[in-house]
């Protein structure tokens, strides 16, 4: 499967595709033909063109998560054939070309699998426990006064390096989808650290580290145990370095904070 | 809940308690392995058994013994709780899913090979550590209990040897991930010094098993 199309000769494929009617109803895996793909399709491609014969035989299209397909927006979610957002290292399912995939595969599609993350139909997964973590305190509280100048607090490069690489995370959620223990600890520490190395974000470093994994271990995420599938999936390449900074501030906060509740 | 045990029961508070317990029962596999190495001194087992002596009557040895039960203790009850809770992180499984290509096997099995280790204490200290402290056992030349005799007894046996040896290589492969991942838990992970404990949790890892699995080993073939 792996094995790489060099030449554009169309392909005809074989999907096995995750059907659900909803949140509340089972699902289960559905056989397609795809035919006449051309290696230069992103995968979400060769999905409308099963899509547009779906619908041409009258039936349901498959649903499924996108937006900017340029992989910057990580809505595009997709198990494929058992790797988060297919088999290529450091792509969103949107960046990934169907040239990866040789004529004749069968190509098994799924959707992401956490119990905090719930099937909406098909392969299109509702990830806002995401974004309640984030809510939680992946923020910094600007209350009053004017805009603040750019650059008006120095930052080392260095620094400023490490928390944009940080800040690149498009919460995508392919870290918990390939976690075993379905863990959204790589995500969580990527907001934790991108904030606690900047100056602005030191002020509020230990009520946001307490109330982000408050919220985490309330969503019903696993535990980290530092297996690493998480990082080796991630589109962007966010680092377990991350995780250890967010252990650290774990522990400074809880020992240090205010915080007795 | 105070503060204090709230945030040990978060997921990174029991983590922390199963890394800080891990690298002290680290640190006890050591002691173990210098003193077993009497059992090679080929001295019909005075050395060996004037050790067992000495760790039987230590009372600074007999409170370490407290002390490391209680670390058996929590590390396994803090790994179950953690390893239940990530199986019910997942309710439906997926069809199809390679962590092989992203992720190391003795990582994703680190509860399979702790229970094995359990399995192995268990017959270990029923064998060992019971027998000593309350069966009826013969003197040696000294004059010392005679668990020396207890151990060419136990590893006369081909079935006793395979326990001990594959024991020892799931202790190996637990240790392996399990070394590092306790520094990288406690959240040390840099460049300058992370590839040389990773370096070092192997070399330990395969040193310290190895010494332990040699023993059963020579007994069976070389004595
Ligand atoms: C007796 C039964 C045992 C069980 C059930 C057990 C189970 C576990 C589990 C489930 C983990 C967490 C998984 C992970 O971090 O990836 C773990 C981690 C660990 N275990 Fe054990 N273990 C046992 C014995 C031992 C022994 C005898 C040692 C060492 C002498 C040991 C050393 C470690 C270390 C160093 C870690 C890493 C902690 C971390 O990753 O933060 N374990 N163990
Ligand atoms: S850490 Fe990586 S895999 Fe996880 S949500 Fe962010 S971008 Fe996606
Ligand atoms: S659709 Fe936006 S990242 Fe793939």
């Amino acid at each position: 499967m792996a094995g790489n199309n060099p030449n554009s000769t169309p392909m005809n494929l074989t999907l096995k595709v995750w059907r659900q009617k909803n949140a509340n109803t089972p699902g289960q895996l559905v056989t397609y033909k795809v035919n006449e793909i051309s290696p230069d399709m992103s995968f979400l491609e060769m999905f409308d063109v099963l899509n547009e014969d779906l619908l041409r035989q009258g039936q349901e299209p498959i649903a499924f998560d996108h937006d900017c397909r340029e992989g910057i927006c990580g809505m595009c979610s997709m198990y494929i054939n058992g790797r988060a957002h297919g088999p290529e290292k450091g792509t969103t399912t949107c960046q990934l070309h169907m040239r990866k995939f040789k004529d004749g595969d069968t190509i098994v599609v799924e959707p992401w699998r956490a119990n905090a993350f719930t099937v909406h139909k098909d392969l299109s997964v509702d990830r806002s426990a995401l974004d309640r973590i984030q809510q939680a305190g992946g923020y910094v509280s600007v209350n009053t006064g004017g805009v603040p100048d750019a650059n008006e607090i120095p930052i080392p490069k260095s620094i400023a390096d490490k928390a944009f690489d940080a800040a690149t995370c498009i919460q995508c959620g392919a870290c918990v989808a390939a976690c075993k223990n379905a863990s959204a600890m790589l995500f969580l520490s990527a907001k934790v650290s991108q904030l606690a190395m900047l100056p602005q974000g030191k002020v509020e470093r230990k009520t946001r580290v307490e109330n982000m994994l408050a919220q985490h271990d309330a969503e019903g995420f696993g535990s980290c145990t530092n297996i690493g599938s998480c990082a080796a999936e991630c589109p962007v390449g966010i680092s377990l370095e991350n995780i250890a900074m967010l252990n650290r501030e774990y522990i400074m906060a809880k020992a240090t904070s205010d915080n007795i509740g | 809940m105070s503060w204090f045990t709230k945030a040990l029961s978060s997921t990174i508070g029991r983590k922390l308690l199963v890394a800080i317990t891990g690298l002290f029962l680290c640190s006890f596999l050591v002691v173990h392995l210098i003193g077993n190495l009497q059992l090679f001194s080929n001295d019909e087992g005075v050395a060996f058994n004037a050790y067992t002596y000495f760790m039987t009557h230590n009372p600074l040895i007999r409170a370490m013994e407290i002390i490391l039960l209680i670390g058996f203790v929590l590390h396994i009850y803090e790994a179950w709780t953690l390893s239940r809770r990530n199986q019910s992180a997942r309710s439906v499984k997926y069809a199809v899913n390679k962590l092989e290509e992203n992720s190391a096997w003795s990582s994703r099995n680190m509860g399979l090979l702790g229970t094995v280790i359990f399995i192995f204490l268990l017959v270990h200290l029923y064998n060992f550590y019971f027998k000593l402290k309350f069966g009826e056992l013969g003197l040696d030349a000294a004059g010392n209990k005679n668990l020396y005799a207890i151990t060419i007894e136990a590893f006369s046996h081909w079935w006793y040897v395979a326990l001990y040896v594959i024991s020892m290589i799931a202790l190996a492969l637990h240790l392996i991930h399990g070394f590092q991942s306790a520094f990288q838990t406690l959240g040390l992970n840099h460049k300058k010094y992370t590839p040389a404990i990773k370096a070092f949790g192997y070399f330990f890892s395969i040193v310290v098993c190895a010494g332990f699995a040699a023993m059963p080993l020579y007994f069976f073939f070389l004595y």
